[in-house]
């Protein structure tokens, strides 16, 4: 069975085996790499500017102790107590909040929560959701029925509430540093699962009546092995694109429970969506510097990684992508990748 | 988001192979409704009653011991978990959610009380969606690849990627505090509340009840209120709008009868509004269902921001005070309010487009 779980290194190698040619180097197959190489123009331009985005609060995350002058829990420095809602100064240059904290640390340490948090999701969901789906796609019957209604229902039911009731089953409302990450990853998880369950069932079902599925299982292979090794391999190139998608979307769903008090302890964790939330009495009184920073931290987030997802979507859809010209691009079967990369 | 489009898939994918003609489609579709409801109420059920009963969670650390084996006791959460499920699906079944901890209301009538301002705010931002996002998707179709669909698109993720209570914090900020041009919060001054709540069979939809008095100055009151929580929600569905209509319309433009016409001579502009429009506009029907639920999960945070006092604000003060009885109940009534939407829709696609029902 665990040819089956998909660690996100088999993703990668799939991505290679389904869009590249033969005639390239290995590392120009890359997914990103490729993708980067066969745009042009506009959609050039915004999947580069999601990378950036993306890299740029990568590196955030990764290094914030560095960055910050101050932890995100720090209420005091060498001279005392930090003022409250102080305005940006030498000392606080992004200002400090309600409680005393520093908004600029809280901010860029909430790129390493943020980041956490969807990885936790995505792990937790592309694993569940593609095991699912593969069953419940090759083996069919019941258990598929029962499993595709379930996904609808939880599908079409707002993911917030969904989100809200597991971080209350998971942590009961509030939580330490690893405890709230874990809820809010999982909580996010339950509302993905339908999603790549989808995705994958749908793949399975259209690979199941494929030929060489059918001579594996003439010739006796076992279940798990067609499974892992001839179903699960053609079934996930469209995986990456709701990967980022849900990405964002986990971001969001973070800050959302944040806001509504069911994120992580301000003391074990920084997270945006906690501050935004202490930020909306700010505003009456004209304190801006509490709530515009983590917001905008959210909105850069999202935005990089909604354009990298939005790229790559047009990019496999040959009605979206923009071409290049005959003179640029003199590729030797020109119809070959397009057919391939079309997720319907 | 452009997974929107694949949503409709699901629900229509399971239906088409039974139904036979519209009678059939409708009814099957009318049945699916019962194992949704179902399958969401389970699923809440259990997850919340999982870690423990709702009252230690709420009180529990106000009572001594006894005090909380009495109350416990007394609300039947001492039996077995599958003998209270079996006796809240009956419930539910009877149409009685329960009641709150906290203050001991019945969750239906917190439904009635407070539905409709979640409702008038629905409608606000579905119009402030529709004014917004087909007209600039059509735009940013008919203009693909050149700058203002650039513009248009990036605008459009931008919408997207902001959280609703970001943007109305910043809506609050710039046009309530340094501006002054409209209220900060709520659903309207107390005077004119009261004014309203005190008319004969007041529909609890503040606009309605402010058209019937007749009155500008109550009229004004509440549009005034409404325009910022209804442009944070409104835009947040917009860009999605803009998104889905931008995709399809290019889908559609390039359709064989589109070439035809275009042949032909017709203008660029006609081909977008008359040929084009319609066919791409069944699936935006289909998928404005499928965004009750993110409406309802924006309207949740939305109404929070603004002290909008809606169901959302209500579920999000219920949250606060750990009233998980309460919590369950809304959020149960919620989702056959969504199953109950989205078979409107479904039937409303049907019948516009006869394709569906096959």
């Amino acid at each position: 069975m665990s040819e089956e779980t998909p660690a996100p290194s088999d993703l990668v190698e799939e991505t290679v085996v389904v869009h590249g040619t033969s005639t390239e180097p290995r590392w120009k197959k890359l997914p990103l790499v490729w993708q980067l190489r066969r745009s042009v123009g506009l959609q050039r331009g915004m999947l580069v500017a999601g990378l950036v985005l993306c890299v740029l609060f990568l590196l955030l995350a990764v290094f914030a102790p560095l960055i910050t002058p101050y932890s995100y829990n720090e209420l005091s420095g060498p001279d005392g107590n930090f003022p409250r809602q102080a305005p940006p100064s030498a000392e606080h240059i992004w200002g400090t909040t309600v409680g005393g904290y520093d908004v600029f640390s809280r901010v860029i340490w909430g790129a390493r929560t943020a980041l956490l948090v969807v990885v936790v999701a995505i792990v937790a969901s592309l694993f569940l959701g593609v095991l699912l789906g593969l069953v419940s796609g090759y083996l069919g019957g019941w258990l598929d029925r029962v499993l595709v209604t379930i996904a609808d229902a939880i599908y079409a039911f707002p993911s917030l509430l969904l989100a809200i009731v597991l971080s209350i089953m998971i942590s009961g409302g509030q939580s330490s540093f690893l405890g709230g990450i874990l809820a809010a990853g999982l909580s996010i998880t339950v509302v993905f699962v339908p999603q790549y369950f989808r995705v994958v069932r749908a793949e399975t079902v259209r690979l199941k009546a494929e030929p060489f599925v059918e001579s594996a299982r003439v010739i006796g292979t076992s279940t798990p092995r067609i499974l892992g090794r001839h179903v699960l391999r053609n079934a996930t190139r469209s995986l990456p694109l709701i990967l980022t998608l849900n990405a964002s979307e986990a971001i969001l769903t973070l800050a959302g429970l944040g806001f509504l008090g069911f994120g992580i302890n301000p003391t074990a964790a920084a997270e945006w969506g906690y501050d935004l939330n202490r930020a909306i009495a700010d505003v009456a009184s004209g304190i801006w510097w509490t709530g515009v920073f983590p917001g905008a931290a959210i909105v850069l987030l999202v935005m990089g990684v909604t354009l990298v997802g939005e790229s790559l979507n047009d990019l496999s859809d040959p009605r979206l992508r923009i071409r290049r010209r005959a003179r640029t691009a003199p590729p030797p079967t020109p119809a070959e990748p397009v057919a391939e990369g079309a997720p319907r | 988001m452009t997974i929107v489009d694949d949503r409709t898939v699901g629900t229509t994918a399971a239906v088409r192979s039974k139904g036979s003609g519209l009678g059939g489609y409708l009814l099957t579709r009318f049945l699916l409704i019962i194992p949704t409801v179902f399958i969401l109420v389970t699923l809440v059920f259990f997850l919340m009653r999982v870690v423990g009963d709702p009252i230690t969670a709420s009180v529990g650390d106000r009572l001594s011991a006894d005090q909380l084996a009495e109350r416990l006791a007394e609300a039947g959460y001492d039996r077995p978990l599958l003998v209270q499920y079996v006796e809240y699906l009956g419930q539910i079944f009877s149409g009685d959610f329960g009641r709150t901890i906290t203050d001991n209301r019945l969750i239906s009538e917190i439904l009635i009380t407070y539905g409709t301002a979640t409702l008038e705010l629905a409608i606000y931002a579905l119009i402030v969606a529709l004014a917004v996002g087909i007209p600039f998707g059509m735009i940013a179709a008919r203009l693909r690849d050149r700058w203002p669909d650039a513009v248009l698109r990036v605008t459009a993720i931008l919408f997207y990627a902001t959280p609703v209570f970001f943007a109305g914090l910043l809506l609050k900020l710039v046009f309530s505090v340094w501006l002054g041009w409209f209220p900060l919060s709520g659903r309207a001054t107390s005077d004119t509340q009261l004014t309203l709540s005190a008319i004969s069979g007041s529909s609890g939809i503040n606009m309605l009840d402010a058209l019937r008095t007749g009155r500008p100055d109550l009229i004004g009151d509440v549009a005034i209120h409404a325009v910022l929580p209804a442009l944070t929600l409104g835009l947040l569905t917009a860009g999605v709008f803009l998104r889905l209509v931008r995709t399809n319309l290019i889908g559609t433009l390039g359709r064989d009868y589109v070439d035809a016409a275009r042949s032909r001579g017709v203008s660029e502009s006609r081909l977008v509004r008359k040929h084009a429009y319609r066919p791409a506009l069944i699936p935006i029907i289909t998928v404005m269902g499928m965004q009750i639920a993110l409406l309802l999960g924006g309207a949740i945070l939305t109404e929070t921001t603004f002290e909008w006092r809606g169901l959302g604000f209500q579920l999000a003060q219920y949250l606060g005070a750990r009233d998980f009885v309460a919590v369950q109940g809304i959020v149960a009534m919620l989702a056959v309010i969504v199953a109950v939407t989205n078979f409107i829709v479904d039937v409303a696609a049907a019948l516009i487009d006869p394709r569906v029902r096959y």
